[in-house]
């Protein structure tokens, strides 16, 4: 399994964790696909805490963080 | 020539009762621009550094920068500037609302507070007119109370002010305006308080500012708003969610600090996030004066409508307390604003205080009746209200800030402090570069004097990795420049997220008939870097003074997604001194010349002989 954490404008609609099946994704921007989120959509994206980018390959028990453009201070 | 300063000062002296205008040298404004660098090297000239900073001969200066009432996106921002008791350097914290505006608006570029006054009096300004009045009925009111009463009187006045904690000299002690903005760190309220100050009123019949070329600024003004509205971060993220959205992001890369950094990783930060205060206290979005953006949070607060709290007080009353109760968390920040507290070294404070009733240092006995323990909202919230009316020992004791709170058990290494001031909300364990920032800044802990959480976490303007140390004292020392032209401008720091030293430029020039380009600019922001350095050296700081909290380099994160992380200071410090022209913490006489700050250079060698 793999879990998905959305936050900010992306938990509109979905849910905030949600679980998936490590088996049926290989690379990080085919589970943005499966969410129905568009790759502009997202600033940040978060394997296991580091920044990384959709091409990045992902294993089973990963945590994936994914969040819009945010800031502050 | 027109320009956007108004070309005056109103100087103060309490001692002798007097308000004098004074010219505004526009050469000076245009070598330090205004704001946070004006206002140094006025205190520099007028021989502030040495003084005791609690003393009748420090002084406050409340400046504007030159873009400050323009029709400039968040052209409202003005700096209190002084000697911090805190740190016993330099301070200059920073406010929104509209306070500056309406100053500006009066007809006054800065006023220069000095001396003492016998009992305590307030100063109310109505456009040219400025009168010293007296203030012994408003000593000991808290800041809603106060704003009311003053009202009554002066009805259209913006009001600046201290709280009790201020009267009674916490050293963390805040001047708020407009009843929720602040400026709060370094303790400036201290400064107020040892006046006799107790409030700024100011009513201004204009409310608008001529620049240097009204068209030019128009099409500047109009680019810059283009790229603000296109911006994610200042179009979306800040104002649907404020600033805690960084809650979530920072605690997924396992670097928000938790029960005063001994961890940093909080399991239940959904619960204080921006979005959980959204969906569930949120009434509106809070905008300053000129302001796009609307970061600020209206929230509801016990059937009240009150301005809410920010990242930073929502994770140092949070994570760093183990507290995940918003509503507790809403109520201890209102009482910082209340009472006139930082709303960051009083929460880390009280985070201290807990690891020191973990430690067994303080006990049950000093708590009279609310224990210090991790996670308890009632602590929160009851020892912030202690600190502001100094009702025990050792709340009085805490309102001196973590710093002198450790060192009285013997045990200073708990305070997560750089020059005795709280760090903020990013631990530099799993960030390396915001450790740099932590360690150099001239007003000790901070993380805006050079936002490097915007490449190292948020990806802006690119990303970089936050656990590797090349380039970052570059990075650092960019930033820090930057900003220090943003804060003398007037402006909020929250632009920087859409513009840049271009944008910045062209504003500047557009409204005081300068000709500066990007990196002339930047020179003029590495200028009032090294100037502040200059005072905190004749103030006494030492070349260790540049460091960080023992946790920070000896242990390691424990767990999370930064586990086994340490900082690696001791690799970027030389890095950043190299990139800056310093030598052991402190410019050389090279670098000095270069920036044109010979007379500096020459107060220095004074000292030296």
């Amino acid at each position: 399994m793999i879990e998905v954490r959305l936050f900010a404008s992306l938990r509109t609609g979905r849910d905030k964790i949600i679980k998936l099946d490590s088996n049926s994704f290989s690379v990080a921007g085919e589970v943005l696909k499966h969410l129905s989120i568009e790759a502009e959509e997202v600033a940040i994206y978060l394997i296991n805490g580091r920044h990384s980018d959709l091409d990045a390959p992902i294993k089973d028990g990963d945590i994936i963080a994914i969040f819009p453009p945010v800031g502050g201070g | 020539m027109t320009t956007s300063y108004n070309g005056k000062i109103l100087r103060v002296n309490l001692t002798r009762g007097e308000v004098v205008p004074e010219k505004l040298d526009l050469n000076l404004a245009k070598k330090f621009i205004g704001g946070r660098g004006l206002g140094t090297k006025i205190l520099l000239d007028e021989g502030v550094a040495t003084v005791d900073p609690l003393s009748e001969e420090n002084k406050l200066v409340y400046i504007n920068g030159p873009m400050t009432g323009t029709n400039v996106p968040t052209g409202t921002r003005y700096m209190v500037v002084t000697k911090s008791p805190l740190t016993g350097m330099i301070a200059s914290s920073n406010s929104g609302g509209i306070w500056g505006a309406k100053l500006k608006y009066a007809g006054w570029d800065a006023i220069i507070v000095e001396g003492k006054a016998k009992e305590p009096v307030y100063i109310n300004i109505e456009d040219e007119k400025a009168e010293i009045l007296p203030a012994k009925d408003y000593w000991g009111k808290t800041t809603e109370t106060l704003i009311e009463e003053i009202h009554k009187i002066h009805p259209k006045a913006s009001v600046l002010n201290i709280g009790p904690a201020g009267e009674k000299l916490s050293l963390i002690a805040s001047i708020m305006n407009d009843t929720d903005r602040a400026a709060g760190r370094s303790g400036v309220g201290a400064v107020m308080g040892s006046k006799n100050l107790k409030a700024i009123t100011v009513t201004a019949s204009r409310s608008s500012i001529e620049p240097n070329d009204p068209t030019k600024l128009r099409e500047v003004v109009s680019d810059c708003l283009k790229k603000i509205r296109e911006n994610g971060v200042t179009s979306g993220g800040l104002p649907t969610y404020g600033t805690a959205v960084l809650i979530n992001i920072v605690n997924n890369i396992g670097s928000l600090p938790t029960n005063n950094w001994q961890e940093s990783y909080f399991d239940t930060a959904d619960k204080i996030s921006g979005e959980t205060l959204k969906e569930e206290h949120l009434v509106k979005q809070g905008f300053c004066h000129r302001c796009p953006i609307g970061c600020g949070r209206v929230i509801d607060f016990k059937g009240r409508v009150i301005g809410g709290p920010e990242y930073e007080p929502i994770w140092a009353y949070g994570s760093n307390c183990g507290v995940d109760d918003l509503s507790a968390i809403n109520e201890a920040n209102y009482y910082c604003n209340e009472y006139g507290l930082d709303a960051i070294s009083t929460p880390c404070t009280i985070a201290a205080a807990m690891e020191l009733y973990q430690r067994g240092y303080i006990t049950d006995d000093d708590c009279d009746g609310v224990p210090l323990i991790w996670g308890s909202s009632k602590a929160i919230v009851e020892w912030t209200k202690r600190m502001g009316e100094g009702s025990n020992q050792l709340a009085q004791l805490m309102a001196q800030g973590s710093y002198r709170l450790c060192q009285h058990y013997g045990v200073p290494e708990y305070s997560m402090s750089v020059k005795k001031q709280e760090m903020p909300a990013y631990d530099a364990r799993g960030i390396q570069g915001i450790g740099i920032t932590y360690a150099t800044s001239n007003r000790g802990g901070c993380h805006v004097r050079g936002y490097m959480i915007s490449p190292e976490v948020l990806g802006l303007p690119e990303t970089l990795d936050r656990l590797t140390t090349e380039g970052k004292a570059t990075w650092t020392k960019i930033f820090q420049d930057l900003t220090a032209c943003i804060d003398s401008m007037g402006m909020c720091l929250f632009t920087s997220f859409a513009l840049g030293a271009p944008e910045y430029a062209a504003l500047l020039n557009a409204g005081t008939g300068t000709d500066y380009d990007a990196d002339g600019l930047l020179e003029v922001g590495e200028r009032i870097y090294n100037i502040e350095r200059i005072f905190n050296k004749l103030a006494g700081m030492k070349a260790e003074d540049d460091r960080l909290p023992k946790r920070l380099t000896e242990e390691a994160i424990p767990a999370g997604p930064s586990k086994d992380e340490i900082s690696k200071i001791s690799v970027t410090l030389p890095d950043y001194y190299h990139v800056r022209g310093w030598v052991d913490a402190f410019p050389t006489t090279e670098t000095l010349n270069r920036l044109g700050l010979d007379e500096e250079m020459l107060k220095e060698e004074a000292l030296v002989e």
